[in-house]
């Protein structure tokens, strides 16, 4: 009996140690749309369920990094300016603007009786404030060479140990001349600075509040914003929620309730939850499931433009890979439509340049005025991959290695392109899956033939992706070197004439294309799923789907 | 009984020691580095990261500067995180695995004791077969499979249950059934085996010819003694379950400790690696510990050692 007893008194404390150990027991669920088959379909909120990829790791706009941190940044704060759907600058913060002649100035004029989420008056003090906290060397902000486009900002954030702080600051060049006026001066002229303050790190932060508790982004509690929404709940690795903000500007324009991000990982849960009524948008999608999807041509499906381009690495610097011609044949003998089709499934679209669609022109788009700027062609690929060996002096492509991280869809990529080249080029080649930071290691270190690379933008501009393979650019793995393309890159940056710098940058692009310092796959494509009774959510080219101006019907 | 545990104390802070050296040191010897990425990262913005995480002094100076704040049971912060410290993902994370883990292992217990026995007395018979047939299975399907296979039905299919997320007792029936399964399987294998061999004791064959009851004799005698090997290999199967599984927790979005060791070692966040190691190691030894004080209680016959000297 005595036995009995302690396996009850066990079990009343595994009960009582089991109870009240979820976190959200005293907090709310969202009760939104649901739509679960047979359920009720009542709303009482209107509430947007979603979920994102991971805890964030800051939502400090100058200490955020990743896209599951800007995701929620983008819906809690508004820096200077905003962007339409369609990719329109409109007035943000700041109601207008100017810029001197030669523009290294621009004077921006903030709304009259801006606040901030707990009332506080928002003021041109607080972007100053802002920034240089960003650049301030102490912060260690990861982002903060985004505003190295200011006159003193590089210098501040690379102060040496001992060097005055306080006079590097008052250097940096973002002054409020007045409650309302902020005046910004740029290193050099920066032909899409606009853009750039779009970007999180360029938001405000509350001065007072950042200085009263310098731990006022880490809880729900004591977070002050100034965007649509404000966030109300925040149980770490578990769930976000964020409610309209009352004192946004545009408040009127704001038809949610509020937005509530479930924090998780796995792709293929996402899409069950979604599929069982727990969730109403789903960004990213697993990639079967988006060719599923497209294939049915089913209406909740929606594949936005994505700023990034899928391509391969080749070591320049090694033999035989330094010849033009090897490189220019590995490239003609991939099938970039088969890769898209049916190895990566996720609508990407094959990309036969190195910038994205999605960016404007002078007139129209950047990428569609290019065209495509090569043609896969099987007999001349092995044309050029003889005429390359006999001038490297070889009868047969030695093997080399190509590198990926660890994961499925590049593993697949590497499978897809090693039969092709063996096939359409008789060359073969090893196949090594490595840890993303050893393949880092590797990159930088020289010590690869082909290896995978992926790149995202920084800005909504051709330059984002062109300047990468400048000689001695940091991402330029291939270690590539072509003065007629430096100089280039160099009038386009130099120069405010769109015409001018457009032009350059189209024929920097071309001579990218000649040459193949990289191998260019795809250009990836932002697939999501949002229920038909949502609507006016969008996905701009270089953000996450924004659900700022949706409603629920 | 004190002079053991006390000694058994002293061992485990040599052993913790010794884990935490040679963490340290193969931590940093292996390539990566925690601030890389693909991308820009202007040597400036590199070196501010590195002093503010003390990073840029010499190796054998970040040692004891760790150790020092191991002392006041400080972690670190997360080298990827400004939000929450090593101490936070751990605080936070436990009880959430520590739940999970403990429910995963009653039911491993109470359905692979069952179904071990049931197995071992109805030798080549279909209830053995069927037991069986269900450990291989338990032992051979990833979790990770059997876990969207139950998503798939009990959520999407029939709605029946939430699929993800950890906020009341039906989200934790999943996750519980898909981490219990491998243990089960393993518990229901060992106890058949081990039953099987008790049946032809002596004893057994004694206690029988004294006329006693069949289920007294299998409880008693049985199952008291053919549990022992279970015993033994619970500790470490514990400390596995509490710890969380990496694969179970990310698939069901549980906000545990299962992700720590290898988001940590993947992004080279030097405190999280150590702070999981240490955190890991702890619970194993003092389950260990448990474990052997536990067959100390089942069995009499066994001596703690140490005692006789």
């Amino acid at each position: 009996m005595r036995k009995l007893k302690v396996m009850a008194l066990f079990l009343v404390v595994v009960t009582l140690l089991l109870s009240g150990c979820f976190n959200n027991s005293g907090t709310s669920e969202p009760t939104g749309t649901k739509d679960k088959p047979g359920g009720n379909n009542e709303v009482t909120e209107k509430i947007i369920r979603t979920n994102s990829g991971s805890e964030p790791g800051s939502l400090h706009p100058g200490k955020a990094e990743g896209s599951h941190d800007s995701w929620i940044l983008d819906h809690t704060f508004v820096g200077l300016i905003k962007k339409t759907a369609e990719g329109k600058i409109v007035p943000g913060m700041a109601d207008t603007w100017e810029q001197s002649d030669d523009s290294l100035t621009w004077t921006f004029h903030l709304k009259e009786g801006l606040k901030w989420s707990n009332g506080d008056p928002l003021t041109a003090t607080d972007f100053e404030y802002a920034w240089k906290h960003v650049l301030n060397p102490e912060t260690a902000s990861v982002y903060a060479y985004q505003l190295y486009y200011l006159e003193g900002g590089q210098e501040y954030n690379a102060a040496e140990e001992g060097a005055d702080l306080k006079a590097l600051e008052d250097k940096v060049g973002v002054k409020a001349i007045n409650n309302t006026t902020l005046e910004v001066k740029l290193a050099q002229p920066t032909p899409y600075f606009l853009e750039v303050t779009s970007h999180f790190t360029y938001y405000p932060i509350n001065k007072k509040v950042q200085e009263e508790n310098p731990d006022w982004y880490k809880e729900a509690a004591t977070f002050v914003s100034n965007g649509a929404f404000k966030l109300t709940q925040w149980n770490h690795k578990e769930n976000i929620k964020l409610e309209k903000n009352e004192n946004y500007f545009a408040k009127d324009e704001i038809k949610l309730d509020g937005l509530f991000f479930t924090l998780i990982e796995d792709e293929n849960t996402a899409w069950q939850m979604y599929q069982s009524g727990e969730l109403d948008l789903v960004y990213p999608l697993p990639q079967d499931v988006t060719g599923k999807l497209m294939a049915e041509k089913d209406p909740i499906f929606h594949n936005g433009p994505d700023l990034s381009l899928y391509y391969l690495n080749i070591n320049t610097k090694e033999k035989p890979f330094n010849n033009v011609k090897i490189r220019k044949a590995l490239s003609l003998a991939i099938d970039r439509q088969t890769i898209v089709e049916h190895v990566a499934q996720g609508g990407q679209k094959p990309a036969y340049g190195i910038v994205p669609p999605g960016i404007l022109d002078t007139k129209g788009d950047f990428q569609e005025n290019s065209g495509d700027l090569f043609k896969e062609d099987v007999e001349e690929a092995k044309k050029l991959l003889a005429e390359g060996l006999a001038e490297e002096g070889l009868d047969k492509l030695p093997p080399f290695v190509y590198t990926y991280n660890t994961l499925e869809a590049h593993k697949k990529i590497a499978e897809a392109v090693q039969e092709m080249w063996r096939k359409n080029l008789g060359i073969e080649i090893t196949l090594e899956n490595v840890e993303f930071q050893v393949k880092l290691d590797r990159e930088k270190a020289g010590d690869f033939a082909v290896s995978r690379g992926g790149w995202i933008g920084d800005y909504v501009d051709p330059m984002t992706f062109l300047d990468l393979w400048i000689t001695d650019g940091p991402e330029n793995n291939s270690q590539w070197s072509n003065k007629e393309y430096d100089r280039l890159i160099a009038e386009a940056k130099s120069t405010m004439d769109t015409a001018k710098r457009m032009k350059a940058m189209h024929e920097a692009e071309k001579i990218a294309i000649e040459e193949f310092p990289v191998i260019p796959i795809y250009f990836y494509t932002k697939p999501y799923v949002v229920r038909e009774t949502v609507t006016g959510v969008y996905a701009p080219i270089n953000r996450y789907p924004q659900m700022e101006l949706a409603d629920i019907q | 009984m004190l002079r053991f545990a006390g000694k058994r104390l002293l061992w485990a802070l040599v052993t913790l020691w010794a884990i935490i050296t040679i963490t340290f040191i193969i931590m940093h010897s292996i390539p990566g580095d925690p601030f890389a990425r693909e991308g820009k990262m202007p040597p400036a913005v590199y070196e501010n990261l590195t002093k503010h995480y003390h990073l840029d002094e010499p190796l054998y100076v970040q040692y004891f500067l760790y150790i020092k704040s191991l002392l006041v049971f400080d972690f670190g912060p997360s080298l990827k995180s400004s939000t929450l410290t090593v101490n936070d993902y751990i605080e936070k994370g436990f009880p959430v695995s520590l739940h999970l883990g403990i429910q995963a292992l009653l039911l491993a217990v109470v359905l692979g004791l069952i179904f071990g026995v049931i197995a071992a007395l109805n030798r080549n018979k279909w209830p053995d077969y069927l037991s069986m047939v269900l450990a291989i299975i338990g032992i051979s399907v990833p979790s990770f499979i059997l876990a969207t296979f139950l998503i798939n039905y009990f959520a999407v299919e029939w709605g029946l249950l939430p699929a993800a997320t950890w906020s009341s007792w039906s989200h934790t029936i999943l996750p519980t059934i898909s981490l219990a399964m491998l243990p089960m399987a393993y518990i229901a294998r060992l106890m058949r085996s081990s039953m099987l061999e008790v049946l032809n004791q002596d004893f057994m064959l004694t206690a029988k010819s004294k006329g006693l009851n069949k289920g007294f004799i299998i409880m008693k005698y049985g199952v008291r003694n053919a549990i022992l090997p279970v015993v033994s290999v619970l500790g470490i199967l514990a400390a596995n379950l509490v710890t969380g599984s990496f694969v179970v927790e990310s698939i069901f979005g549980i906000p545990g400790v299962g992700e720590l060791f290898v988001d940590g070692i993947f992004n080279r966040d030097y405190p999280v690696i150590l702070g999981s190691t240490i955190f890991y190691s702890m619970v194993l030894i003092f389950l260990i510990f448990i474990v052997d004080i536990a067959y100390f209680w089942i069995d009499p016959r066994i001596k703690v050692a140490g005692e006789e000297q």
